[in-house]
């Protein structure tokens, strides 16, 4: 291997030859095996990879997303996942009273233009526009909470190793978290100042990403956020 | 502008104009990441030019009847500001500028693999600030940074520089005088690790020996620019590295 672990690649570098596969955002000429996309260099097993650093989201299938009805059409919605393509939820794929003969008039009764979705994605082969579907646990509309929308190439940073990051996220704004594959994460709290203080950890974990130690850092700031509310409430009520 | 027309282009010690040397290129700013709402955007300074080129996609194909079903579709728009040049410059898409638009989304169109975003489009657009010739070599170095910066898959960078015959002799990297006053003109975009030239044009005229020089010249000149990218598109991105470089030896 010519790169280092971890090291930034840009489009073109070498990281390579020899015995290896090429892996995610990489391309092979002969026996070199080049990064296609900036981000770091890795190898997994005997396969190079570039984790990305930026990039759009492309659906894959089972992720979990939220997006926004973009239009009705006869026998679904169109949805906006944040992707290169429009998601069609079929009437079929949302929970609904069986035997029931569903026609236009309904299907704005459940979602209308501009609502939000947590949906996953059941089908997509670059062939043809992506699936969802609203059946399963936790899945539907959105009704309460507030979105974040950050880079798809962070989620897996705010995820955390094994879930690290978002437990203590959810634990300290004592706020329930669904990040979105899409890049898209939905906060909702019992008020909107903890949806405020979660909303804002999010976005510093996407600026600081690769930093060091952040889940403490993280920690620090929404212990600082969450008693300086507390300040504000104990003085607006000895007014009061 | 006639009347200062300067009678020489090369002095007698063989300098130039602007006094650089006969393959000497003009100063190179490059700044990656320099707006925020486009994906991947740059900002080129090549000598008098300023040039900024922000890039959108891969996103969904607008009419949809564009969408090609085996790869993404790459747009490009290079334009003119109306204040870029002396005289005011009608902001309307002109046929020079519309001719650019074309040479300069072939130019960068090798680099980029589109076949990853079949039915969806990438979306370039090349915005001259200030023009002192060479603009269409420094859109595709700005361009080609943009596209990386969006995070789209591409084989490699595209550099582009232009070299030119004046006063008799073979020069690197015309200024504006020296493009209207001089001889000729021959701008050229390169995929410096696999040595494909994307661009080749010509203005006026070159023996070929003086042509093959030229060449030689310019496509040595975009190995350089090309260094110069690579270091911008570093720049950007060091703090990252340097982090996860950090981290690397926090969970070793």
């Amino acid at each position: 291997m010519h790169a280092e672990r971890k090291q930034l690649v840009i489009p073109g570098d070498l990281l390579g030859e020899g015995p290896y596969f090429a892996g995610e955002n990489t391309f092979r000429d002969g026996t070199k095996i080049y990064a296609a996309r900036i981000g770091l260099a890795d190898i997994v097993g005997n396969r190079l990879i570039v984790v990305p650093i930026k990039g759009a989201y492309i659906p894959r299938i089972d992720d979990i997303v939220i997006g926004r009805i973009t239009d009705i059409g006869m026998s679904g919605w169109q949805v906006d996942i944040c992707a290169p393509y429009p998601a069609m939820l079929p009437a079929s794929e949302t929970p609904m009273q069986r035997g029931r003969d569903i026609g236009r008039r309904d299907l704005d009764h459940i979602y209308g233009v501009g609502e939000l979705t947590l949906a996953q994605v059941i089908a997509f082969d670059r062939t043809r526009d992506p699936l969802l579907t609203t059946k399963g646990r936790g899945l539907g509309k959105v009704t309460s909470g507030r979105v974040a929308r950050i880079t798809p190439a962070k989620i897996p940073r705010i995820i955390g190793k094994m879930g690290s990051m978002i437990t203590m996220l959810k634990k300290e704004t004592n706020t329930d978290i669904i990040p979105g594959q899409n890049g898209v994460i939905l906060v909702t709290g019992k008020n909107p100042d903890q949806e405020r203080i979660a909303v804002e950890a999010l976005y510093m974990i996407e600026r600081e990403a690769h930093s060091s130690g952040l889940t403490d850092r993280v920690r620090a700031f929404i212990l600082n956020e969450m008693k300086e509310k507390e300040i504000g409430q104990q003085q607006a009520s000895s007014v009061a | 502008m006639d009347n200062n027309k300067p009678v020489r282009l090369l002095d007698d010690n063989g300098l130039r104009v602007d006094g650089r040397r006969f393959d000497e290129l003009r100063p190179l700013k490059i700044e990656v990441g320099t707006l925020d709402k486009a994906d991947g955007s740059a900002y080129v300074e090549h000598g008098r030019n300023k040039i900024l080129a922000g890039v959108y996609g891969p996103r969904e194909a607008h009419p949809k009847h564009i969408a090609l079903a085996d790869r993404a579709v790459i747009r490009c728009r290079y334009h003119m500001a109306p204040f870029s040049t002396d005289e005011r410059k009608s902001p309307a898409p002109s046929r020079r500028e519309l001719e650019l638009s074309k040479v300069i989304r072939e130019a960068l169109e090798p680099a980029i693999m589109s076949e990853y975003f079949p039915r969806s489009t990438i979306d370039i657009f090349i915005e001259v600030l200030q023009a002192d010739a060479g603009t269409r070599c420094a859109g595709i170095t700005a361009a080609a940074l943009a596209l990386a910066d969006a995070g789209i898959p591409m084989r490699e960078l595209v550099a582009g520089c232009a070299a030119g015959k004046i006063d008799g002799k073979v020069v690197l990297d015309l200024s504006d005088v020296e493009d209207k006053q001089g001889e000729a003109d021959l701008p050229v975009a390169l995929m410096p690790k696999s040595n494909v030239v994307t661009l080749l044009q010509m203005d006026g005229s070159l023996t070929e020996d003086e042509f093959k020089q030229a060449l030689d010249m310019s496509t040595d000149a975009c190995r350089k620019i090309y260094e110069m990218q690579r270091e911008a598109l570093r720049q950007k991105y060091h703090v990252i590295k340097d982090e996860a470089d950090k981290e690397e030896e926090v969970t070793a």
